[in-house]
């Protein structure tokens, strides 16, 4: 797969006569595209279907969209939700292979395995290493997704942010939390996570203002040793959780990141698709 | 008051293992009753029968009037006979709310027509709810309020609730206290811990109820005014508890079968039907309740029976509304997960079930004696069932134990001299 995307034509026939359905629910960029452009890259035949402009905003539910579209009879149905356990759901009332694309604040699953395939690219490894996921820890899936990942392949997760981002009984997953942000100095890869605006509402903020967040945490030159190497999983703001010096360094992973998501992408298509009736299982099963 | 369609009394004779706890009898008898009235008591051979005095739900929510597609007041009442109740309490939070003499004069008239048990109403402690203004609380009781409460969310301003304690005194009636601080748990879907914080669920913390618990405490202490605390599920709220029995506040308290025998853990499936308000909690605040129920400082079991249509369950997890329905499952659920494996004795469970209650409420205390309105469950001990979604008289499944096979069987139930219900068959042995 990783060869394939350097060639000067990209398209893989594997996946012909194959349709694969992007069912999102939230706005996403990179995952949508990265999916989308999968699938295509796979000669699959591809349909994204956004909730906004859709049935949905008629109302529709989750599951007459989902019996929708399966009776369309698709082979995979790819599904982005702000509701923890939607795609258990679809998978449930549908044929399709579903693969979760995030799922509310529950799991990126995807997210955390390019975040793998990236950090093992650039530094040769992953067993032993050590990695501070530093940020909005309460909102983020992707921490969620990318501590137990970490787990399975050996290495260790540090948590770090401010207390009030930093859900109570996390350190059950299996990792380390530290509110200071000298708890980064020790680790081989600092991930950096997005602060999410829409968390700061008046009445609902959970840091008294964006400036003390990043006086406190933000991922800046002085913070980075030499050595470390340094993830975000966009859309980045840079100048909050991330100083653009270090986004534009050498130590950023970044655009390597959204490659890796390409690349990972069709492997998960291409595992689906081709291993014959094995079903991705996850952590979480809808009895 | 309680009301249910008229009718005579009727005469029938049982025989069992006779269960009265709060009466202090354990031993196989004969109970004659004629037309609704025990008649005769005598002794008779061992049988495998269990008969007890019939059971008080002080919290169910009959969703009339406004959402008759999931419940009735026929048909919660008919799953609450074959549940092995004699007396149920309904929650006001209706459309429209039970808040004036008209929507509970209403009420009272259907459950004349409908109601196969005697049901009492309670009405709202403000006005639509909405913690502003008191309702006309001496009108709501002369026309019959059980009791009043805003159940499904608190009074959250603490200068209304000292008036409503106060003003109660122009009735006889308890309040009945939802115990929810709600800027702790907005946005919250289940228990603050390592399931919640594992699933990246909202979370709701223990003490989102705890402090409302000791708010409310404190201000039945100032205004000696006797509370009742609704579906109690955290260990701190237990403790604010026991303190103010201690000091001699005049509280009693609810628990639920679902927080008796589940935890949080049990949210990891995301199923909707273990979804519930206040969320399902630790085992330290299980066994808290536990623990709490056998002192007898939570002296009621209460279902907080709560239908919702099939359409509303059937979504992820955090879009689902909260509450299960109990009514038909809460003794057998009990016996299966708690007293089968000696958590608790059958006499706490039946106790806590029938005199706690009635006792809590000011309700007729049912009891095995002769010249009382006969109100009496005959229980199969040893027979199993399967909980399926179509084996409900209740118009909605959204039951925690879909699937499970449940031990012990409501065989009869007789409410106020009637027989409110009968199995059809004899469950399989």
């Amino acid at each position: 797969m990783a060869a394939s995307i350097d060639r000067e034509v990209k398209k893989l026939p594997t996946l012909r006569g194959r349709t694969v359905v992007n069912l999102f629910y939230e706005s996403s960029t990179r995952t949508l595209a990265s999916f989308e452009l999968a699938a295509k890259r796979l000669s699959a035949d591809t349909m994204s279907l956004r909730a906004a402009g859709s049935s949905v905003d008629k109302g529709e539910s989750l599951k007459d969209t989902a019996l929708t579209l399966a009776a369309y009879d698709p082979d995979v149905i790819v599904v982005r939700h702000p509701s923890i356990g939607a795609p258990h759901l679809v998978a449930r009332w549908t044929g399709a292979h579903v693969v979760n694309a995030g799922d509310g604040k529950h799991q990126h699953p995807t997210q955390a395995l390019l975040d793998l395939y990236a950090m093992e690219e650039a530094l040769g490894h992953l067993e032993g290493l050590h990695v501070a996921i530093v940020g909005d820890v309460l909102h983020s899936r992707v921490a969620r997704s990318l501590v137990q990942a970490l787990g399975l392949v050996g290495a260790r997760s540090t948590l770090v942010g401010p207390p009030t981002l930093l859900p109570r009984g996390i350190e059950a997953l299996g990792c380390d939390v530290s509110t200071d942000i000298r708890g980064i100095v020790d680790a081989d890869v600092v991930y950096v996570l997005r602060m999410q605006r829409e968390r700061m509402a008046p009445g609902e903020a959970f840091v008294p203002s964006l400036r003390e967040y990043t006086a406190l945490y933000g991922i800046t030159p002085e913070r980075v040793r030499p050595g470390q190497v340094v993830m975000h999983p966009g859309p980045m703001n840079r100048g909050v959780e991330i100083d653009p010096r270090v986004a534009d360094s050498d130590a950023a992973l970044v655009t390597d990141q959204v490659r890796a998501g390409l690349v990972v992408r069709m492997a998960v298509l291409y595992d689906l698709l081709t291993t014959s009736r094995v079903r991705v299982v996850e952590p979480l099963e809808i009895a | 008051m309680l009301v249910c369609r008229n009718g005579r009394g009727e005469s029938l004779t049982l025989e069992g293992r006779v269960v009265a706890p709060a009466q202090g009898i354990d031993e196989s008898l004969r109970i004659t009753v004629l037309e609704g009235v025990v008649g005769a008591i005598e002794p008779a051979a061992a049988s495998d029968l269990v008969i007890a005095p019939a059971f008080v739900d002080p919290h169910v929510h009959l969703r009339t009037p406004g959402r008759e597609d999931e419940e009735t007041l026929r048909s919660g009442t008919e799953a609450a006979a074959a549940g092995g109740y004699c007396a149920i309490l309904a929650m006001p939070n209706t459309e429209p709310v039970v808040d004036s003499a008209s929507v509970l004069g209403a009420l009272v008239e259907r459950a004349r027509e409908e109601a196969v048990i005697p049901t009492g109403f309670m009405a709202a402690i403000s006005k639509g709810q909405r913690g502003e203004e008191l309702t006309e609380m001496s009108e709501l009781a002369t026309a019959g309020a059980a009791a009043f409460t805003d159940d499904g969310r608190p009074v959250v301003s603490a200068g209304l609730m000292r008036r409503a304690l106060s003003y109660s005194g122009v009735t006889t009636r308890p309040l009945a206290l939802h115990c929810e601080e709600p800027a702790l748990s907005r946005g919250g879907h289940a228990h603050e811990g390592a399931v919640s914080a594992e699933l990246g669920l909202g979370p709701y913390p223990s003490a989102a109820e705890s402090v409302m618990v000791e708010r409310d405490l404190a201000l039945s202490a100032l205004e000696e005014r006797r509370i009742h605390l609704m579906h109690l599920s955290a260990l701190e709220s237990v403790a604010a508890l026991d303190r103010a029995l201690h000091a001699g506040v005049p509280a009693t308290a609810e628990v639920t079968p679902h927080h008796l025998v589940l935890t949080d853990e049990a949210v990891r499936s995301l199923d909707p039907n273990v979804k519930m308000n206040p969320p399902l909690r630790g085992e330290d605040d299980r066994e808290s309740l536990l623990d709490a129920l056998r002192r007898s400082a939570i002296s009621c079991i209460a279902t907080d029976h709560a239908p919702h249509a099939r359409h509303e369950k059937d979504v992820p997890f955090e879009e689902a509304p909260f509450g299960v329905t109990g009514l038909e499952t809460a003794f057998a659920a009990l016996y299966t997960r708690l007293v089968l494996p000696g958590v608790l004795t059958l006499e706490t469970v039946l106790e806590r079930m029938s005199a706690g209650p009635a006792r809590a409420f000011g309700i007729g205390e049912p009891r095995i004696e002769v010249g009382a309105r006969a109100n009496l469950v005959v229980l199969d001990l040893d027979a199993e069932w399967w909980v399926t979604e179509d084996g409900f008289r209740s118009l909605s499944a959204n039951s925690w134990l879909l699937g499970e096979t449940l031990r012990s069987r409501v065989v009869q139930t007789v409410a106020d001299g009637r027989v409110a219900f009968v199995t059809e068959k004899r469950a399989r042995r």
